[in-house]
């Protein structure tokens, strides 16, 4: 419990010491775009993949409920309200917990057991500022647009399944999705997407930095960041649901 | 250099990706979004009184072929009328301009759609023309209300001849 409290404590601290470095590692956005490329390029085909599946798989399921009541024209509406405000957000936070996250904590991870952040520390540079919080602003910025793409491609996915193998007219699928998503919906997902890329990325890099200077240490710290990032997404998935309905 | 020109390329590929999902999420999804206009089809419009729940993007059909869908509903003031504007595929040119649209129902809870029924005119509809005969949908609530208020004004004549005869007991 105490332990819970402190490590709670040592992350806001250490997200605090993060944020203070934001404004010195903007002089440097090269290191940025450097991250965005790890974190979001090279995520790129898991999350397309993920997208265009889970769109397809809920064009499916969709198609088979709705056509029991009769009323397949509305599938539209499901899938997009389901994708944007829920799916999209979670499915691609949790696939870049997994994919980025790890690749974060395990990398820095390794610095610090082989001593390289110490080694900068001793040049004067601090390490927060050099490596944590470029790392952290390319996660922040590569979610929400992660995000983004895993929607229009499970839209993609859904509209396959739903126009070209069920049948169901393109344009009262289209009509009566653009008819019934308002601006407040999409503006949900991207305030979600945006909460995931912070949290997602600050305990990776938190894990990676604070991880025991060992082998096992730096494995410790990469599953750690897969677990309590999973959790912290369903959580605040949760809360931030329940603030805006 | 040469590897960080690849790593460039490739953040701004996937940067730029990411803002077309958003633009198009923003623009093309939402009921306030911006669209754009279709090739290939001709433009009709018509009036009716109650166009029930008849949503922009509801298929046209004739005789069940889907041959344009609905593009626009506004509201004429002037007439107290509701106005849909129709785009019709303009492989299907061979439409009477005395034709009539109705606006029918998909299933017995499903969307609305417009059927048009051939009239038997020898000249087509055009560009920019006006379907006169319109017959407005059916909405079943109004119609549930007229069946209740029915069997309430049958109840109420009932009453109404128990009434007489509980006056002559007193």
């Amino acid at each position: 419990m105490i332990a819970a409290l402190q490590k709670i404590g040592a992350i806001s601290v250490f997200f605090g010491r993060i944020l203070a470095g934001i404004v010195p590692a903007l002089a440097r956005p090269r290191l940025i775009v450097h991250q965005v490329y790890n974190a979001g390029a090279r995520s790129l085909i898991i999350i397309m993949l993920s997208g265009l599946f889970v769109g397809m798989v809920l064009g499916l399921q969709g198609f088979d409920l709705l056509q029991r009541i009769g009323s397949e024209e509305v599938l539209g509406i499901g899938i997009a309200l389901a994708l944007l405000k829920e799916l999209g957000p979670v499915m691609t936070a949790l696939l870049f917990a997994g994919r980025a996250g790890t690749a974060l904590a395990s990398e820095i991870g390794l610095m610090r057991a082989t001593d390289q952040l110490t080694a900068m520390e001793m040049m004067a540079v601090d390490p927060v500022h050099r490596i944590v919080v470029p790392r952290f602003l390319g996660g922040v910025i590569a979610v929400p647009l992660l995000v983004a793409i895993f929607n229009v491609i499970g839209l993609y996915g859904a509209q396959l399944i739903a126009v070209q193998q069920m049948g169901i007219d393109a344009g009262s699928f289209w009509g009566q999705t653009q008819s019934a998503v308002e601006l407040d919906d999409v503006t949900e997902g991207v305030i979600k997407s945006f909460v995931f890329g912070v949290a997602c990325s600050l305990i990776a890099v938190y894990e990676g930095f604070h991880s025991a200077p060992t082998a096992a240490g730096v494995g410790l710290a990469t599953t750690r960041t897969v677990v309590t990032s999973s959790v912290l997404i369903l959580l605040l998935n949760y809360l931030l649901t329940a603030f805006y309905l | 250099m040469r590897p960080n020109r690849a790593l460039e390329i490739g953040t701004g590929l996937f940067i730029l990706l990411g803002f077309v999902a958003l633009v198009f999420l923003t623009t093309q999804l939402p009921s306030s979004g911006l669209r754009i206009r279709e090739a290939g089809v001709y433009r009709l419009s018509a009036t009716f009184d109650n166009i029930g729940d008849l949503k922009q993007g509801a298929p046209v059909s004739m005789s069940g072929v889907n041959v344009g869908r609905v593009t626009r509903i506004t509201y004429d003031s002037r007439q107290y009328k509701a106005v849909v504007d129709v785009s019709v595929d303009s492989g299907y040119d061979k439409i009477p301009d005395d034709s009539d649209a109705s606006i029918q129902t998909q299933g017995l809870l499903g969307g609305k759609y417009i059927a048009l029924t051939p009239g038997g005119s020898e000249t087509y509809f055009k560009d920019g023309g006006r379907i006169g005969f319109t017959q407005s949908a059916i909405v079943l609530e109004s119609l549930i209300n007229k069946l209740f208020a029915s069997i309430a004004d049958k109840g109420k004549d009932a009453a109404g001849d128990a009434e007489p005869a509980k006056e002559g007991a007193k």
